[in-house]
């Protein structure tokens, strides 16, 4: 504490650097997490658990990444709503992109397969 | 990041209103050039989910198989095909050079100058080292007859979009090596130190600019999270 009073004294900068652990340890973890999404190839898991690992693999290190490394888990929450609202918009194209891309390859399969 | 003026505000979920509401700067405690950093980093977003969302409609609307990543992106150890490992490599080197950013941005704050600048140099070279990697990746695919229109190995969708969506990380790694390189110089010679005036600016530098130089390198990290998810292992 006594640290961070006396680095507040100088009213520009922030006054917050995190202990060098909660570093190592999430780097740590993206190592193994990154390891294990490898893992989800090595074995040629297939179908639903295949999807399923990968995801939840990613969203585990992009999470990790933007709480801790980009800082975003001691940021207001002003910033952080402001940054994470907009995926939702991103998410609806991905709902409707799949839509899309059930139609066209139904589309081709009828003219280009059944139509011969 | 905390500052001492900001410990009376409202916390958690009744800052929002209060801080949007306030009248005046809506992002407190924040630096206006990494809030600007970020607003860059969420337009970024939109670019390559717009990338990736096409790819995903690509490969989804093809009535052609598509290639097998895992064999095409093999490389050979000892005479063995391994599955993926130049790409796994990739990541290890995108991951550690994520982490020694990580660790630059807080030795900045501590104003460790020699640390600080070390641990940029080194995000630096696990840059670069990327980058030529992506290269090597790029000339053996390339030597292998694959081209944005067509590809030996399945549905022709797959050079373009292997070519635009690596193609624009990798521009994104490259300019982000250029400024590592940059501010090594600039935090060695101590101009964060003594406050001098940066090239394009009037303002006194600031330790500030090593978080959000490392607010991008992160975020170039982040982007190879889901390149590696969709493209290389879906």
């Amino acid at each position: 504490m006594d640290q961070n009073s006396e680095i507040s004294k100088d009213k520009q900068k922030p006054a917050t650097t995190h202990k060098i652990g909660i570093y190592l340890w999430i780097w740590g973890l993206l190592f193994v997490l990154s390891f294990f999404s490898y893992m989800v190839d090595w074995y040629q898991f297939q179908g639903l658990l295949r999807w399923s690992l990968i995801l939840f693999f990613m969203f585990l290190k992009a999470g990790l990444i933007m709480a801790f490394f980009m800082h975003l888990f001691w940021e207001r929450y002003t910033l952080v709503n402001v940054l994470l609202w907009p995926m939702t918009a991103i998410a609806c194209f991905v709902g409707l992109m799949v839509a899309e891309g059930k139609y066209t390859v139904f589309t081709r399969l009828i003219y280009f397969v059944l139509g011969e | 990041m905390s500052d001492s003026s900001l410990e009376n505000l409202p916390k958690g979920w009744k800052g929002v209103p209060s801080d949007l509401g306030s009248d005046q700067t809506a992002f407190k405690g924040v630096q206006w050039g990494k809030a600007m950093m970020w607003i860059f980093l969420l337009s970024d977003t939109f670019i390559f989910s717009c990338f990736l969302i096409s790819y995903m409609k690509g490969r989804a609307s093809t009535v052609v198989d598509w290639p097998n990543t895992s064999e095409v992106f093999s490389l050979d150890f000892m005479g063995v095909p391994v599955p993926l490992l130049l790409i796994a490599i990739m990541t290890f080197v995108l991951i550690t050079s994520s982490g020694t950013m990580a660790l630059a941005v807080k030795y900045g704050y501590e104003k460790n100058k020699k640390m600080c600048g070390w641990f940029i140099f080194a995000t630096a070279i696990g840059g670069l080292t990327f980058v030529g990697m992506q290269a090597y990746e790029w000339s053996k695919l390339i030597h292998e007859g694959v081209r944005p229109w067509s590809n030996p190995f399945g549905a022709g969708q797959f050079g373009s979009y292997f070519f635009m969506i690596t193609g624009f990380h990798g521009t994104h790694v490259s300019i982000g090596v250029i400024f590592l390189f940059i501010f090594a110089r600039k935090v060695f010679r101590g101009d964060f130190d003594t406050g001098k005036r940066g090239f394009f600016t009037t303002m006194k530098s600031d330790y500030v600019s090593i978080e959000i130089l490392g607010l991008y390198w992160h975020f170039v990290d982040l982007v190879w999270v889901f390149i590696f998810a969709f493209f290389y292992l879906w």
